[in-house]
């Protein structure tokens, strides 16, 4: 098989620094500082689906999020995907796992309705801010299609019934393989593929993009989010046992402790 | 983890370029026992400097500016971080193209070298450009790259090697302390997370953190933390293959305000193009809170996109090579101010310096300059446009700065008119007449925050009156910020009257048992004079340079007025104030926003205030440089007989309460004898350089002297002053350049239109060669302005010695295009008037 429809699903989250600093309502990560991004995982799972898509599929992309969600979109565009959705969520940090995979399938649906198909449905292994690890499994379910947790590579083959992807990821025992006839959903884990960046003509073409906005089909249900509540700081690694010869005693102590000397 | 030291002759905080070449220079000029902090760690602590394009363009408009980049460039060399690569500046409109002509007159005053050059040429030596978009570019062979990193690596070790330096990174300033002096507050001590440091000086070096570092000892550093964007995109086929970081010239796109900067194999691309993105100093993330460093914010895509289109038209075949990818994309933040100048020298908190607000490209000149300032009390190079006491109260609100640079931001390559005008934070001073004057049609700029007539429509109808006479402009560049109206109100004013305002002088009373000895140190004239005199003198730097020209009236034993312009007046306010006696006995009162002055010249004058004051104000009874109350219209004001325009009249010093009814007054009593308002237009050019007046700021600045300038006295005063010992020694040499007055012959131009001059243009020979004074120096137009009672442009320049001769028949090129010019005073004879009798 040469190509396949791949709809890779991302998540606008704050990009990593050492020190985390909230919202002033506590309900979101202030990103002004770090920015924003896609996880890793996600950015490997657009890599493949532009890989997969290439040679007569599509790679398309979707969010959940805010009105600013739309970058990372446009990012995904700006690699290689040609269409995106985005379902606009005001507070999208109040849909959950539930509600997320419930939209993500009513996308799948209305698109099928149109005549669009998407055989093939890419998701990060966890998001890197909530960590939920559920939306996968959860949407594959919603749809009745098979699922794959945490490959990192991915090919298209031609099986007896119709086509396959073939999954290779990571396991506890080692590397694990699974064909799993399509239409199917898998999870990204990072580490498979290199993602790009985006090139200046890839930057260009992806602002032209119609980005298609839909609204969330309900209401956010399940337990809701109260506030976010950093941990306390980890600990300085640096302890001053003292200065100058009245610190010998407190050294020796440690040394003893760490049983290289005995007293 | 090591404390800092517990006191320092000198604390530098920040270890970026500018703190960096500090303690270079600081220590070459002998300092020792200096400590210099940074928050960050080294060799890049996470500033400005540490993600800076490093590339360096020579020409600016600005002498100042040009200056410290060309000797930042020589350290640089020296330091052996510069690469030299060549730079254009392409023209994608004729407007721009026209610009770049005024650019190459830049160049040649400032003596770089510089050509006008075709599309073709630029392909030549950048093949991946597409020259089809440009119809031309500036080519300046010696742009380069520096390592800034490295170069304040190399200073600071040499610092630390001659033993005066100690570094210590990772510490966080907490607080400065301030005592209270005698002779006004000073700076005690920095406080930090590592300990306290005693110091005798501190200098803020600290680039976007500045303000909130000044603020610590309630001294305000009116810039802000802007957002420049940048991407670098790589590896590009075409660049692979060099040796080096750098192998083809930088190309500024100046249409589309971006830069494609060569970095080995990647392209960086910078835009000015974006909305100004400004931020707080106090919402710069910590290191521990940003992605890559403090300095380095999240890319926004939205903000850069127009700017990737246009530098993707110019290079497409480079930005769009198979596998160039954009791998890296700031929001980088660097300073900006409100004039768009850097903020050096010492804050109003003794011994609190500051240098702040530079770019990679002045770093080094800068540091080597405030070192110097530091030690001797001056610079080489003049740097009173940086000056951080240029600034008055209104300039020092983050708004203004804010608003500002919003506005100017975008024109960072954009085409500006040396006059200018700022839109935002206006009006911020108005003058009592300020409604009279609205009513009558003024057009005005702004000065010191004043808002100031630069010509009145009403006057319109003298425009006809007096025909050509008013020297019509017929290009648009040439009368951009002009009107023949104020050629109209000049002649009007000699020939009748005319009533000026100047609120916007800055007042300054100085009084007490030191107050003649404050304005005798300070002035070079002699100011012990019977009270009721008025002084106009120059007031000199410790080499001998102009620090400033004012007038000073004696109006008491213990009481003298020192008035000067207003732009300039919070610098020359530091400069007496840092002259009187420390007992706190003698005091400095601003009276600036207590007194209004208006002006009262022409032929007519003396008629007009007769018949309004029953004082004697004959010529015997009101003599030339005297001062003294006067009731006019029942009102009562100190009147002083001078002029700045030539003319017989008087300055009206009023209490702001009485200014518009005495503006009144003297407008209604001189209409039947045809006075009329008057811009400063006249009183700032027109009605000057007819009489060949100095002003400080074009002609008059720390680099010259009061010789070159052509003004000096027979006698020296005995009473010692600042600059006595070095303007003796000036008086006893040959000069090595003299201020001339040169008026053009003739104004047409290749197309047929007639061209007039601005200011800023080079003289050159009559056929087109270089000049070059004893300095070293190549002349240009100091101010330029017509002389409409002469019916001449006049161009007043620096010339060298053996140029200097009456008759002299030179050129002066505008637009790269030459204009026969001759030169007609040597001294400061006025080429109108040259004996003064109108005055009398």
């Amino acid at each position: 098989m040469a190509a396949a429809n791949v709809l890779v699903c991302v998540k606008r989250v704050p990009d990593s620094t050492e020190e985390v600093v909230l919202s002033e309502d506590a309900q979101s990560v202030d990103g002004r500082a770090s920015g924003f991004t896609m996880s890793a995982h996600e950015e490997c799972a657009v890599e493949l689906a532009v890989q997969l898509a290439a040679g007569g599929g599509e790679a398309a992309v979707m969010t959940l999020g805010d009105a600013d969600a739309v970058e990372q979109l446009r990012n995904a565009l700006a690699v290689g995907c040609t269409a995106a959705t985005h379902v606009v969520a005001p507070e999208s940090y109040r849909f959950g796992p539930v509600d997320v995979s419930r939209e993500i399938a009513a996308v799948v649906r209305a698109h099928e309705e149109e005549g669009r198909t998407h055989d093939l449905l890419l998701l990060g292994n966890d998001a890197a801010d909530s960590g939920d690890f559920q939306v996968g499994i959860r949407l594959a379910y919603e749809l009745g299609r098979p699922v794959v947790n945490g490959a990192n590579t991915l090919t298209l083959e031609d099986g007896d019934d119709g086509p396959v992807v073939v999954a290779v990821g990571e396991g506890p025992d080692g590397q694990e393989t699974y064909r799993v006839p399509l239409p199917a959903v898998v999870t990204i884990r990072e580490g498979g593929v290199e993602p790009r960046y985006p090139s200046v003509p890839g930057r260009l073409k992806a602002k032209k993009v119609a980005i298609e906005e839909r609204q969330p089909l309900s209401e956010p249900t399940g337990p809701g989010r109260v506030r976010l509540v950093l941990p306390p700081p980890t600990p300085s690694a640096v302890q001053i046992l003292g200065e100058g010869p009245e610190a010998a005693p407190a050294v020796v102590d440690v040394l003893e402790k760490l049983g290289v000397l005995t007293k | 983890m090591a404390d800092v030291p517990a006191s320092a002759k000198c604390v530098v905080i920040g270890a970026g370029i500018v703190g960096n070449s500090l303690v270079h220079h600081l220590a070459k000029l002998g300092w020792t026992d200096i400590v210099q902090i940074d928050q960050g760690p080294l060799p890049n602590p996470g500033g400005s400097t540490g993600h800076a394009s490093n590339f360096i363009f020579l020409t600016d408009h600005s002498r100042e500016i040009t200056d410290l980049t060309l000797d930042s460039v020589v350290q640089y060399k020296e330091l052996g971080v510069f690469t030299e690569c060549g730079g254009f500046e392409v023209a994608r409109t004729e407007e721009r193209m026209e610009e770049l002509r005024r650019r190459m007159s830049s160049a040649k005053a400032w003596g770089i070298e510089a050509e006008l050059v075709s599309p073709e040429f630029v392909k030549e030596k950048v093949p991946f450009i597409e020259e089809d978009q440009i119809i031309g570019a500036f080519w300046q062979p010696g742009v380069g790259v520096v390592d800034s990193l490295r170069a304040g690596t190399i200073m600071r070790d040499g610092a630390v090697a001659a033993g005066a330096l100690t570094t210590v990174p990772n510490v966080e300033v907490l607080g400065l302390d301030v005592e209270d002096a005698p002779g006004g507050p000073r700076i005690r001590k920095v406080r930090t997370d590592r300990g306290d440091i005693e110091a005798e000086y501190v200098v803020i070096a600290c680039g976007v953190w500045s303000p909130k570092i000044g603020d610590m000892a309630g001294v305000s550093i009116p810039l802000t933390p802007a957002v420049h964007q940048m991407i670098s995109v790589g590896p590009c086929p075409q660049l692979a293959g060099g040796t080096g970081e750098i192998n083809f010239p930088i190309v500024r796109d100046m249409d589309t305000f971006c830069y494609e900067r060569q970095h080995g194999a990647d392209m960086e691309v910078g835009s000015y193009a974006h909305r100004a993105i400004l931020m707080e100093p106090e919402d710069i993330p910590t290191i521990e809170q940003s992605k890559l460093s403090p300095t380095e914010l999240p890319f926004t895509e939205e903000d850069f996109d127009p700017q990737l289109e246009q530098a993707f038209e110019l290079m497409p075949e480079l930005l769009g090579a198979e596998g160039a990818e954009i791998r890296y994309a700031i929001n980088g933040l660097l300073s900006l101010t409100s004039d768009g100048s850097p903020i050096l020298g010492e804050s109003h908190v003794k011994g609190l310096w500051t240098a702040a607000a530079v770019w990679i490209k002045e770093g080094p000149g800068v540091g080597r300059a405030v070192a110097e300032w530091m030690t001797h009390g001056y610079s080489e190079i003049d740097v009173a446009h940086s000056d951080i006491a240029r600034f008055h109260p209104h300039m020092l609100r983050r708004e203004h700065t804010r608003l500002r640079t919003t506005e100017s931001f975008i024109k960072t390559y954009g085409i500006v008119h040396p006059s200018e005008q700022y839109e935002s934070d206006r009006p911020q001073r108005k003058s009592p007449m300020y409604d009279q004057q609205e009513k009558l049609g003024a057009v005005f700029f702004e000065t010191a925050g004043w808002e100031r007539p630069f010509w009145y429509e009403s006057n319109a109808g003298l425009v006809d009156k007096y025909g050509d006479a008013v020297m019509p402009r017929e290009h648009e560049w040439d009368s951009r910020w002009w009107s023949p109206i104020i050629n109209a109100e000049h002649l009007a004013m000699r020939e009748n009257a005319g009533v000026i305002d100047l609120s916007a002088f800055q007042i300054l009373d100085i009084e007490g048992p030191g107050a003649l000895d404050t304005v005798q140190r300070t002035c070079v004239a002699q100011c012990d004079v019977a009270v009721g005199k008025v002084i106009y003198t120059p007031v000199l730097d410790a080499k001998g340079g102009f620090l400033s020209d004012l007038t000073v009236m004696r109006l008491g034993d213990d009481h003298f007025r020192v008035v000067t312009g207003g732009a300039h007046g919070m610098a020359d306010r530091h400069t007496f104030t840092s002259q009187l006696p420390e007992d706190g006995r003698t005091t400095l009162t601003d009276r600036t926003d207590e007194i209004s002055t208006i002006g009262l010249w022409g032929p007519k004058a003396r008629d007009i205030l007769s018949s309004l004051t029953s004082d004697d104000v004959s010529g015997e009874g009101f003599g030339m440089l005297s001062c003294r109350e006067i009731s006019v219209n029942g009102i009562t004001v100190l009147a002083s007989r001078i002029s700045y325009v030539g003319e017989l009249g008087w300055e009206l010093y009023v209490a702001m309460g009485d200014a518009a009814a005495l503006w009144d007054a003297l407008l209604s009593a001189g209409s039947d004898q045809g006075a009329v308002p008057v811009g400063i237009g006249v009183y700032g050019t027109t009605g000057r350089i007819e009489k060949g007046y100095r002003a400080y700021g074009a002609e008059l600045d720390a680099e010259r002297s009061i010789v070159e300038a052509g003004m000096q006295r027979p006698k020296v005063k005995a009473a010692d002053f600042v600059g006595r010992e070095a303007y003796l020694a000036q008086r006893e040499a040959e000069p090595k350049t003299i201020l001339c007055t040169m008026t053009v012959d003739d104004h047409t131009s290749k197309s047929g239109q007639k061209r007039y001059m601005l200011g800023g243009e080079p003289i050159l020979t009559r056929d087109g060669g270089t000049l070059t004074d004893g300095h070293g120096h190549h002349p240009y137009v100091t101010s330029a302005g017509s002389a409409p009672s002469l019916g001449k442009h006049v161009l007043l320049a620096y010339l060298p010695v053996d140029q200097a001769t009456i008759g002299n028949e030179l050129a002066v090129s505008y637009m790269e295009e030459l204009y026969p010019v001759t030169v007609g005073s040597v001294d400061a004879t006025s080429l109108f008037d040259p004996a003064n009798e109108r005055m009398r």
